[in-house]
């Protein structure tokens, strides 16, 4: 019997609570990696990290390592990291350029398409040709959006449009502060180990209750205005994008201050270059997309846009996750680009203004969440504001739990598809 | 400066960041320094690749205050901490960016930090390359880069001064 079909789904998951063992029992994480990790789209990484013939990263999805590589035709795939002869694993380095993968325990090849190009000392295997079905495995499913590339362990499902659904609109909206329409994820990442359920993390990205609290020494100190983004008076919304996919939407407030780059804390003289390209590139338009910038939007389960950086959660235990982030930088906008990274790197990872503090909080909820009363955590916040914008989608207030209760329902939808 | 005198400064700047004495921190930085810590490598392009760390002056101030304030979760309370600083060596002018003419001093050492907090104990180990310069009759540090040994694996929260 699975994992998934022995844990009690309906007794943890209420529409306005949920049970503090859904983030420390081993049984959930088994069948979290059945039912999500190793079934539904998952992000891996972008196209722009593999930008010439014969790169590779190693990237992952949940604990497993998969090598993305771009092969010499220009074609993008996702392979497991391991030898198809004795399982070790074939590649070592975190990125490079290379045509094969040579494993060094026996010296089979594999091109980085996969396919098995040959194995040392051949006629020990009597004349049988291994090539054609010892090649790398491969991740079944792979597509593409905007240069974002998942993977997915099903061999037939929801397609990736289907996947993302309402969530497409924001990566749309993401790629439309390049002038040249592209996002480029080539700054490096910083790798953040939380001792942490990812739930926790999942959670926290596009909870509107917590930057005044867990942010209130970098916003005291730097004199941001961010926390009153999140405040009572904000018109921001937090809402339900569907399918897990979750956002807080700045707009409103960035509209009703209506002066360009303000979501980036300055403004179109600091910036002329940046703003003549994206004039030149959209005409009219680009006033409101500079009005009203970038998204912060939760990926189901594993792609974080945060305005202006991208995080990716690994789980890779129950109790632990790392967060990898890296710098968003737009393709033709030098200028932007600077400043962007500088200002991520003062914010998150290890170190960071911003995520050191969120990092503190997941650890003490992981402890917390382990104390035996009251049992649940509570997902109320908002309820009796809930209502439908103009799309259809669920929304709240800034502040509101709308979507932490989209996250689980999601959630229920797969770990216990038949209820 | 003699290397005694040498390892007296360093031995005193790791103390401060040991005893979270903030303001003694700040006080041993020029008015340019930069505090920086590499990730993915010791050699990375800061100006184009992430670090874990890369404070201008008018930054590593801005970390101080945050970390004199109470709401500074990741350091409320403070890490106990205690490191090991060695192999203090006085390195070429030249090397790492140091501008001889001006009198800078370039000092390289390695160093272990025994940390320990509620989420456990931790130990960071690296190296660090200070370039001191003399200002007003003390010597203050213009730069320091710390190469952490695994700076290019996933690393838990320092928010602490290392």
């Amino acid at each position: 019997m699975s994992a998934a079909t022995t844990v009690p789904w309906d007794r943890l998951i209420e529409p306005d609570r949920v049970h503090g063992s859904l983030y420390t029992d081993p049984a959930v994480w088994e069948a979290e990696l059945e039912r999500i990790w190793y079934r539904t789209w998952v992000y891996v990484g972008h196209e722009s990290e593999v930008p010439e013939p014969n790169d590779y990263v190693l990237k992952s999805i949940g604990p497993q390592p998969v090598i993305m590589t771009r092969d010499r035709a220009g074609g993008i795939h996702l392979l497991l990291n391991r030898c198809s002869h004795r399982a070790n694993l074939v590649c070592d380095a975190a990125r490079g350029n290379s045509s094969a993968f040579r494993c060094p325990y026996h010296g089979w090849t594999f091109a980085n398409t996969g396919a098995l190009l040959g194995y040392p000392f051949s006629s020990g295997y009597g004349g049988r040709e291994l090539k054609a079905e010892l090649g790398l495995a491969r991740v079944p499913r792979m597509e593409s959006y905007r240069g974002f590339v998942f993977g997915s362990f099903a061999e037939d499902g929801p397609s990736l449009a289907e996947h993302l659904g309402d969530a497409a609109g924001e990566i749309d909206r993401l790629v439309r502060l390049s002038p040249e329409g592209r996002v480029q994820l080539t700054a490096g990442w910083l790798q953040h180990k939380v001792r942490a359920n990812w739930k926790m993390l999942l959670e926290n990205e596009t909870d509107g209750y917590h930057p005044q609290f867990v942010h209130a020494s970098i916003f005291a100190v730097a004199d941001s205005g961010i926390g009153e983004l999140y405040g009572e008076k904000s018109a921001a919304v937090s809402r339900d994008l569907g399918g897990g996919h979750t956002e807080n939407d700045l707009r409103p407030e960035f509209r009703r201050l209506g002066e360009p780059l303000r979501w980036f804390g300055t403004s179109a003289d600091r910036l002329p270059g940046y703003v003549a390209a994206m004039r030149a590139a959209y005409g009219d338009a680009a006033e409101q997309i500079l009005v009203d910038g970038s998204p912060h939007v939760m990926i189901f389960p594993n792609l974080f846009i945060a305005e202006i950086q991208i995080f990716v959660l690994q789980p890779v235990a129950v109790d632990e996750t790392v967060q990898h982030v890296t710098a968003i930088q737009f393709a033709g906008a030098p200028e932007l680009n600077r400043r962007m990274l500088q200002q991520t790197l003062g914010s998150v990872g290890p170190a960071g203004f911003l995520l050191a503090d969120d990092s503190e909080m997941y650890e003490r909820n992981q402890r917390g969440v382990q104390v035996r009363r009251p049992e649940w955590l509570v997902l109320k916040r908002g309820l009796h504001r809930e209502r439908l914008d103009e799309h259809g989608h669920r929304v709240g207030d800034a502040t509101d739990e709308v979507p932490m209760r989209a996250i689980w329902a999601h959630y229920r939808s797969l770990m216990d598809p038949a209820p | 400066m003699t290397i005694r005198e040498i390892e007296q400064w360093v031995y005193r700047e790791a103390r401060l960041a040991d005893e979270g004495d903030y303001d003694g921190w700040e006080a041993l930085w020029t008015d340019d320094g930069v505090y920086w810590i590499p990730a993915n490598g010791d050699d990375i392009d800061p100006a184009t690749q992430m670090s874990i760390v890369f404070d201008n002056r008018s930054r590593i101030a801005l970390r101080v205050r945050q970390l004199k304030h109470d709401k500074r979760h990741a350091q409320n309370p403070k890490s106990r901490l205690r490191r090991i600083v060695g192999n203090v060596e006085v390195l070429s002018g030249d090397a790492a960016g140091g501008d001889a003419a001006a009198g800078d001093v370039v000092v390289g050492a390695n160093f272990i930090v025994y940390e320990s907090r509620e989420r456990g104990t931790t130990i960071w180990g690296g190296r660090t390359e200070y370039r001191l310069r003399r200002v007003e009759g003390q010597w203050r540090m213009a730069a320091k880069k710390v190469m952490l040994v695994d700076n290019d694996r996933p690393l838990s929260t320092l928010a602490f001064i290392v």
